[in-house]
């Protein structure tokens, strides 16, 4: 059932408009991640690398000229070879464990790139492509993978909140911070802040992304809910999720919801500035649903042969975010081979900078455990601390003699 | 300038957040009917109407909703006070306690602090139905990061929820709600004063025979005890913990080892408790000092029955004064 063909009931329409609605099995059908998104997806690049006009959008995206469209080629493509660099080395022993974002680079970099500095990010853990455009240094993130740290950045010079394990919590997290953006009246006018917050179509079945849906509107927060539709939740589908598109619930909380091709960067760009921009002028929130694919497993300990077909990637392969990016510069003359082989050289030397900092990186002393449990210390723990330390020396002493 | 006024602890609670909202514009107060209402307490009475629809959130009716978007406002630098209308309700946000509010500090190495405070009155005898009546202050005091205070009486309460805002800490603040509108508890405070620290264990009356540690609705319980005791000719010695999470566990030892005894007194089931924890280490501490095993009186491993059945459930004078006579007869 492609979705288009059924429209919301109106008030006054009656319980016939309702019966109406397309059956549980159509709507599934309609949901069910073969390709298409549905006629309401919104999309300015074509799979094949064709420009599509678009009235409402065009505008958001008139100074994207070569030059550019060539910085969003180059973002995706190092953060993609960082990507694959950080899976294999958890491949080989190097990382305790690797989200891959391959697939979703479009959806990360278009959203990143339309933020300001003085907007905030919150992640969840897979938006490696996102915390490169807010500046946050890729090693930085490594340490979480490697388990050498919880989070290695400075949040507040990067607009950037740590990643957040916890399926949805950082959904309400930013919807506060959003409140308080509103109630320092940042909002109302092209210098308004905004936030923008990333979760995926498994997180809209969570509790706490419904609520931080009720909080953004009751109090008109300046939130962009960026939903990364990928289509799997681990081994579930998206119609373990909804019988609606997820964009269409925007519209029972009372806000504006769109579905963009979550694999072109430009729509992702001009939807998600669009959204953050009707936020700073105190219209939000917005919800997007970036349509996408998660080409690689949810994570390294994943098996996703397990639980879907292969032909579903070769299909969602044909829409790679950086081909078609590349397939438009190349054919409108806006870069050449050399242009190409340069990206991929930068990529490589980044991935081989990313591997010899993995590899080296400093372990933290063991009494780190005890740092930081507290902002104004805790005796019980200061004793632990102290315990733990005496009992360790005893080691070292012993292997001294 | 001293401003004295006799206060019961409901109106120390409200006059303790008003005095910190005044001094702290980043201070809010959030939670379901804290505005208008005046919480169903009415320990915000009048706040909303002195400091606006934004610093004072009527919130919608949803307890990760409350916590969550506290939280984010605590990273954007606010100062949130929430209120959790009956702690049986607390349930839906322990997953943003615990996994946000308490570890962020951590996780970020101390570049996030979180100065969040949850309010959550607490124990029974008010003689309501299921889910407001609980005391489950020791599920809190398990999770790293927090800190966890109960108060017991007018003067801890106005200097307690003040230094709890102050915190840069998240606190979660157990208040006796039973013992919200007492007149016995009313006490002369000045509200203009000097703010005083008041999270730290605390002897509240002096003796010899045996030591009993309370927190909370508690404390009044083993105060009433040590009366009736007096009568008896049995001198008991009453600490009131105030901090439950870090527990300062000092003058507890101190006692112990003048009175070779200790019945540790709360409300809530016994199993893997705060009062587990004081057996534990007092017994590590002052193995040698204790006359008697600790004896623990408590509310049973049950959960909390109907109101028709408190008075058994929670623990009154005579089954402290009873733990006192199976201690004085080991």
């Amino acid at each position: 059932m492609p979705s288009e063909q059924w429209t919301h009931p109106e008030p006054g329409d009656g319980p016939a408009a309702v019966a109406a609605q397309p059956s549980p099995e159509q709507v599934i059908a309609g949901l069910r991640a073969t390709s298409e998104g549905g006629a309401e997806l919104t999309q300015l690049l074509t799979p094949e690398g064709e420009r599509v006009p678009s009235p409402q959008f065009d505008k958001y995206v008139d100074d994207i000229d070569a030059e550019a469209l060539r910085g969003l080629y180059r973002d995706m493509v190092l953060v993609r070879r960082a990507d694959r660099e950080a899976n294999a080395m958890q491949r080989q022993g190097q990382l305790g464990i690797w989200v891959p974002l391959l697939g979703q680079e479009a959806a990360q970099i278009g959203s990143g790139r339309a933020l300001k500095a003085n907007d905030m990010a919150f992640p969840s853990y897979r938006e490696h492509g996102v915390a490169f455009t807010r500046g946050v240094d890729m090693k930085d993130l490594l340490g979480i993978f490697r388990c050498t740290d919880h989070s290695g950045w400075d949040y507040q010079r990067h607009g950037f909140h740590p990643y957040t394990i916890v399926i949805g919590n950082q959904v309400l997290n930013a919807a506060g911070y959003a409140m308080g953006q509103k109630f320092e009246g940042k909002v109302g006018d092209d210098d308004g802040e905004a936030t923008i917050v990333y979760f995926g179509d498994g997180a809209t079945s969570q509790g706490d992304v419904h609520e931080g849906f009720v909080w953004a509107a009751v109090y008109d927060a300046p939130l962009v809910f960026f939903c990364q539709n990928n289509q799997w939740a681990i081994s579930e589908p998206t119609e373990r999720q909804s019988r609606l598109p997820l964009y269409q619930r925007a519209r029972g909380y009372g806000f504006p919801g769109i579905r963009v091709d979550g694999n072109d960067v430009l729509a992702c760009l001009a939807v998600s500035r669009w959204a953050l921009d009707e936020c700073r002028h105190g219209n939000g929130p917005v919800l997007i649903e970036a349509f996408t694919y998660r080409m690689d497993a949810h994570t390294t300990t994943d098996d996703p042969t397990r639980y879907r077909l292969s032909d579903e990637l070769e299909e969602w392969k044909l829409k790679d975010p950086i081909e078609r990016v590349r397939a438009y510069l190349a054919r409108g003359g806006y870069a050449d081979q050399a242009f190409f082989d340069k990206i991929q050289d930068e990529a490589d030397a980044f991935a081989a900078d990313l591997r010899e900092y993995t590899f080296n990186m400093p372990e933290p002393p063991p009494d780190r455990i005890f740092s930081n449990v507290y902002a104004e210390g805790n005796p019980v723990l200061e004793a632990q601390r102290e315990e733990f330390l005496s009992y360790l020396d005893g080691f070292v002493s012993a292997g001294e003699h | 300038m001293s401003d004295l006024q006799k206060l019961t602890i409901g109106k120390a609670l409200n006059l303790g957040l008003r005095r910190a909202m005044e001094e702290d514009p980043k201070v809010l107060i959030m939670g379901e009917d804290v505005g208008k209402l005046g919480g169903v307490f009415r320990i915000t009475d009048g706040l909303q109407k002195d400091f606006g629809e934004q610093r004072v959130l009527d919130t919608p009716l949803a307890e990760s909703g409350i916590i969550g978007t506290a939280v984010g406002l605590a990273v954007r630098g606010f100062r949130p006070v929430c209120e959790i209308q009956f702690e049986g309700f607390i349930f839906p946000g322990f997953d943003q306690i615990s996994s946000q509010l308490a570890k962020l500090h951590y996780r970020t190495q101390g570049k996030i602090k979180m100065p969040v405070v949850i309010r959550v009155p607490f124990g029974g005898g008010i003689g309501a139905v299921e889910h407001h009546s609980e005391s489950p202050e020791s599920l809190f005091a398990h999770i790293p990061g927090l800190k966890v205070v109960s108060i017991s009486n007018a003067v801890d309460a106005y200097w307690g929820i003040q230094q709890a805002i102050r915190s840069d800490d998240p606190v979660l603040f157990f208040e006796p709600k039973r013992l919200y509108h007492s007149g016995a508890l009313r006490a002369e405070i000045d509200v203009a004063g000097t703010p005083a620290q008041v999270f730290s264990s605390q002897v509240v009356r002096e003796g010899t025979t045996a030591t009993v540690v309370a927190y909370g609705p508690s404390v009044k319980v083993a105060l009433d005890a040590a009366a009736a005791a007096e009568d008896e000719g049995k001198s008991l010695e009453v600490i009131d913990l105030r901090t439950l999470s870090p527990l300062d566990l000092g003058p507890v030892f101190e006692s112990v080892r003048k009175t070779g005894r200790l019945i540790a007194l709360s409300e809530a089931p016994s199993e893997s408790s705060l009062t587990s924890e004081i057996a534990a280490r007092v017994q590590q501490e002052c193995f040698y000092s204790l006359e008697a095993p600790v004896l623990r009186v408590t509310g049973f491993d049950t959960p909390y029955p109907p109101a028709k059945l408190e008075e058994h459930y929670l623990p009154d004078l005579d089954r402290v004064l009873h733990a006192v006579d199976r201690s004085l007869a080991w």
